[in-house]
């Protein structure tokens, strides 16, 4: 483990296969970068990581009614995520269990039942059977009421966010979660009922990236000042003060956070305005009172200490391995898949309180689109850093190793400028894939 | 007896057309400044997402939902070298069909229009395209035919290869 600097160090190659080298002598950090290219190494991901950690289906309030459902991809697999008549949750195998097709092929709807266009079978949407056409051909013994919809083998849900694990013998969800529990209530907190929901519309793009580039990428706020500069100028230009703090790379001084079991988080005075409740001069003057009177909500309900949390930080919260909730200029849910070891699928949401206005909705809206998504003025040049890096790694076997040692052997607290936490997930990442070898 | 007079009769198809046209000239040769100046002063642009094409921005989660103040922001932005997603800039071709004058709201000239735009970038062996539908909303005013809102609608059902919409549809 504290050997790399030893031998002939970047040959051809890793030092002793490890592509994950933590020196604490020498104080570095490094990952290789065949992570980002290998194809054999993506499919062990999938088995390692995918295949048995607890992945993001969906949100509860996504499903309002009994026969609501949405087409969902988890972890690489057709997945129906529904509401049943009785009012379940559920999260079924998308797969006939006849020839196998997918039954359900819209993005979203109700459902009296699920319908397999090739040969008819039918089955409810708590996922039994419900009917096979010309059933009498069948020999005696066939199991019908054997052969309903396959559920994930697990799901379960933390303050309506749910996820699956397609290993039954994962340990349950809040145990999974840690200490990220903490501040998915920090975002639910926002919520005079404690309700959040999905805003309708959601943006799915792909960027030509390895998905660990995009972990990475959405708590690393390093690469602010450089990658986001004009969203710093629209913000001054906006009259908001975005002016570093002294002695700081940001504005604010903002940290970087070990949530345990690989999951991450930064944790960063609010310097770009919040919907809930933090006042910036893009939200115009007419906002100024509505956002008080949230502002003034949040403190009958949750004291000032609890009401400044909420409302005067932002967080990046990563769930391990690819769920992100990003609570800053606004709430916005996004998950990423692999498809390749050179590109990801992104799926992602706004994310907000039940109660809000119209206006206040609208002025979520509006903030969200400030920085987030790929019409935003901050996202599109993420992907545009991501893809360059994917494209550096074409030279992964001369220029091998990724650094990430910033902050390393600081005796103050990580910084969310540091790599600190970019190295939990890395960690994490380590020892899953360890097991899995 | 002056009865004000109906928009769309005083709008001819081929002023609109060059009209948009001359914008996707501009567009594709990043003259965005000339391009601000065929707006009205409280102009907007949409991009609505692809799952909701219909879907009202205050509502409903946009790609792009820009009122005139953004809209300025947005360019400003692109015509920094620091848009790193827009730098160099895209080569862009935009071919625009089907141009229609479709109805009136109040002073608006409702006009509906095709487009297919081809993004070409560096190390990208194929264009990225981007294909939709045009909705657009002018106004007739003492400097010519402006555009007050237009709302680009693409047809794909998720933004996917096309990746991020980091220039003007």
């Amino acid at each position: 483990m504290l050997d790399r600097r030893n031998g002939n160090g970047h040959s051809n190659g890793h030092d002793n296969g490890k592509l994950v080298v933590e020196d604490l002598e020498n104080l570095t950090f490094s990952v290789h970068r065949k992570v980002f290219v290998s194809p054999e190494i993506l499919e062990d991901e999938n088995r390692a990581i995918f295949d048995k950690c607890w992945v993001y289906v969906g949100h509860g309030s996504e499903l309002k009614n009994p026969g609501d459902f949405r087409t969902r991809s988890v972890a690489g697999r057709p997945v129906i995520f529904c509401r049943d008549r009785q009012g379940g949750v559920r999260a079924l195998f998308n797969v006939c269990r006849h020839r196998g097709a997918v039954v359900c092929r819209e993005r979203e709807g109700n459902a009296r039942q699920f319908y397999c266009i090739y040969h008819g079978w039918t089955y409810n949407t708590d996922g039994t059977i419900r009917g096979i056409p010309g059933e009498e051909a069948y020999p005696p013994g066939f199991d019908k009421q054997g052969k309903g919809l396959v559920p994930v083998p697990r799901l379960e849900q933390y303050k309506d966010f749910y996820f699956a694990n397609l290993d039954p013998d994962a340990v349950d969800l809040e145990t999974y979660l840690a200490g990220a529990k903490d501040y998915i209530d920090l975002v639910v907190d926002q919520s005079p009922s404690g309700k959040m929901e999905i805003i309708s519309g959601v943006q799915e793009y792909d960027i030509k990236a390895n998905w660990k580039l995009l972990v990475e990428n959405s708590v690393d706020d390093y690469h602010l000042v450089t990658t986001h500069s004009t969203w710093l100028n629209y913000m001054r230009n906006s009259g908001v003060n975005v002016t570093p703090a002294k002695g700081h790379m940001l504005p604010t001084k903002g940290f970087g956070k070990d949530l345990g079991n690989g999951h991450l988080t930064t944790d960063n005075p609010n310097y770009r305005g919040r919907p809930v409740a933090r006042w910036i001069s893009v939200y115009g003057e007419e906002a100024k009172a509505d956002i008080e009177a949230i502002r003034k909500e949040l403190v009958g309900r949750l004291g000032e200490a609890r009401a400044a949390r909420v409302a005067d930080t932002n967080r990046n919260l990563c769930i391990f391995p690819n769920l992100v909730i990003n609570d800053g200029s606004s709430v916005t849910v996004r998950h990423f898949t692999p498809v390749a070891p050179d590109l990801m699928h992104v799926t992602a949401w706004a994310l907000g309180p039940v109660e809000e206005t119209e206006a206040q909705r609208a002025r979520r809206l509006h903030a969200f689109l400030t920085f987030y998504g790929p019409g935003g003025f901050a996202t599109p040049d993420d992907v545009a850093a991501l893809e360059l890096a994917q494209q550096g790694y074409a030279a992964w076997r001369e220029v091998p190793w990724t650094d990430l040692s910033r902050g390393m052997g600081s005796s103050q607290e990580q910084l969310a400028t540091d790599e600190g936490h970019l190295r939990v997930f890395w960690r994490k990442w380590d020892e899953l894939m360890g097991a899995q070898a | 007896m002056n009865k004000p007079l109906d928009p769309a009769a005083t709008v001819t198809r081929a002023e609109v057309e060059d009209l948009l046209y001359h914008e996707a000239d501009l567009l594709d040769r990043w003259r965005l400044d000339e391009w601000l100046g065929l707006l009205t002063d409280d102009a907007s642009y949409f991009v609505p997402p692809n799952d909701k094409p219909d879907a009202d921005h205050r509502f409903t989660l946009f790609t792009v939902a820009d009122d005139i103040v953004r809209l300025r922001e947005r360019i400003i932005r692109l015509k920094d070298p620091n848009c790193h997603a827009e730098f160099p800039p895209s080569h862009t071709r935009r071919l625009i069909t089907n141009v229609r004058i479709t109805g009136v709201e109040g002073d608006m000239i409702v006009v509906a229009a095709n487009f297919a735009i081809f993004r070409h970038r560096r190390h990208e062996p194929a264009p990225r395209q981007f294909i939709g539908r045009y909705v657009y909303k002018l106004k007739r005013t003492d400097a010519g035919l402006k555009i007050h809102e237009r709302r680009a609608i693409l047809d794909a059902e998720e933004l996917g290869v096309m990746g991020a919409v980091s220039f003007l549809l």
